[in-house]
């Protein structure tokens, strides 16, 4: 990822990943990315009402040399996806994207010549938001579940290899449902569709289903 | 201009201290949306558990950004999802497409399809933003019971439709009086 890269293996311990992983994830500065709509939506996020500061994150960076999330809220034309890749290359490593809204993922009803059909063509995304555009709960909603991605990642290639040997999938339960305090958890476990909750996950279309369509 | 102009901006400032915080606390605490806020589908039931969808695709046709996929099934005697001759076989809604218009909604002829108020959809895997109908069901109420299973309301699917709700509070009362 940077700097633990090159240094030997056997120094790094579990516990200074740990660290790392959670100052990161404690500070994370967007990039200033707004497209279309969505942006719209990401600076009510950032304004007092919902105050991304509340995590560390109210800095908006001009400059993607500042920055480490680059949230890709609205679509992105094809005019505009060399600049936008331009932007991802000069921020520093490590960094992460968030594809805010149905037309940063996929396009979403602009299925023409003139849109990217999701912007992991362009960068690879780590985590997508649907919605159009989604409210700035479903912002901080995916950010939260970025932060807890953050917080598991690998710390060089041979922390990766043991994390990809375990296989295990990291749980992404509602926020509202994770971050609860226990005094309303269980009022809020009730309100939340059975299957979204942790442990009765999604089901996954098989990969061989979609590559036939 | 006067020259306690540079002062009175921090009165401003000193004042807003004493102002109710408008932040809300998200994650933690939790603000119901607007009731009719649309967010996620449901595929709704009958009072007995068979499936409201018909497998129509009109949905599908309404859909502005081509996110629903439907594909219909015959009903048998001995496997019965919905009452009437069809159900809907396959249905998935692509999330990553979905622009939460409501279009489908107003497009279904039989009030299958419906939306809720869950949007905490966020998720780091494209394929499982894609529901397929085991996601999209309602879940089953007391009562009600997991298709397939045979007409419990009526003959044919018009007492379904005309008497549905009806049929369902007899059905009841007779449970009640059979219980007491």
């Amino acid at each position: 990822m940077g700097l633990e890269e090159k240094l030997p293996s056997g120094i790094m311990l579990a516990s200074v990943e740990k660290l790392a992983n959670w100052s990161r994830q404690s500070s994370l500065w967007p990039a200033t990315f707004g497209l279309a709509c969505c942006a719209i939506e990401m600076m009510t996020t950032g304004g007092p009402r919902y105050d991304l500061s509340r995590f560390g994150m109210e800095v908006f960076r001009a400059s993607p040399r500042q920055a480490d999330l680059m949230i890709v809220a609205g679509r992105v034309s094809q005019k505009m996806a060399p600049v936008l890749r331009q932007i991802y290359d000069q921020m520093s490593e490590p960094k992460w994207v968030l594809s805010m809204g149905v037309c940063a993922s996929s396009g979403g009803m602009f299925n023409n010549y003139a849109i990217v059909q999701g912007v992991d063509h362009v960068v690879p995304v780590d985590m997508y938001l649907p919605g159009c555009p989604p409210r700035p709960e479903m912002l901080i909603d995916a950010i939260m579940k970025l932060h807890a991605k953050i917080n598991e990642e690998p710390m060089g290639p041979r922390r990766a290899e043991e994390k990809a040997e375990r296989g295990e999938e990291l749980p992404l339960p509602p926020s509202s449902v994770k971050h609860a305090p226990k005094s309303t958890r269980e009022a809020r476990l009730a309100e939340v569709p059975a299957n979204e909750v942790e442990g009765r996950r999604r089901s996954t279309i098989p990969l061989e289903l979609l590559e036939e369509r | 201009m006067g020259m306690f102009d540079p002062i009175k901006g921090f009165g401003v400032t000193f004042s807003t201290m004493f102002k109710k915080v408008v932040t809300e606390q998200y994650p933690e605490e939790f603000h119901p949306t607007a009731p009719r806020y649309r967010a996620r589908h449901q595929l709704n039931r009958h009072p007995d558990g068979l499936e409201k969808c018909v497998g129509c695709e009109l949905c599908a046709w309404a859909c502005p950004a081509d996110a629903i996929f439907v594909e219909g099934g015959d009903n048998t005697e001995e496997e019965r999802y919905s009452p009437g001759e069809r159900y809907g076989k396959d249905y998935q809604i692509n999330y990553l497409r979905c622009i939460g218009c409501g279009l489908c909604v107003e497009a279904c002829p039989t009030r299958s399809l419906t939306m809720i108020n869950f949007y905490e959809l966020a998720d780091d895997d494209r394929r499982k933003l894609i529901y397929t109908k085991e996601d999209l069901m309602a879940p089953l109420l007391p009562g009600m019971e997991e298709p397939p299973h045979p007409m419990r309301l009526g003959d044919d699917e018009q007492d379904y439709y005309t008497y549905g709700p009806e049929l369902e509070r007899d059905r009841s009362g007779k449970d009640e009086e059979a219980l007491q």
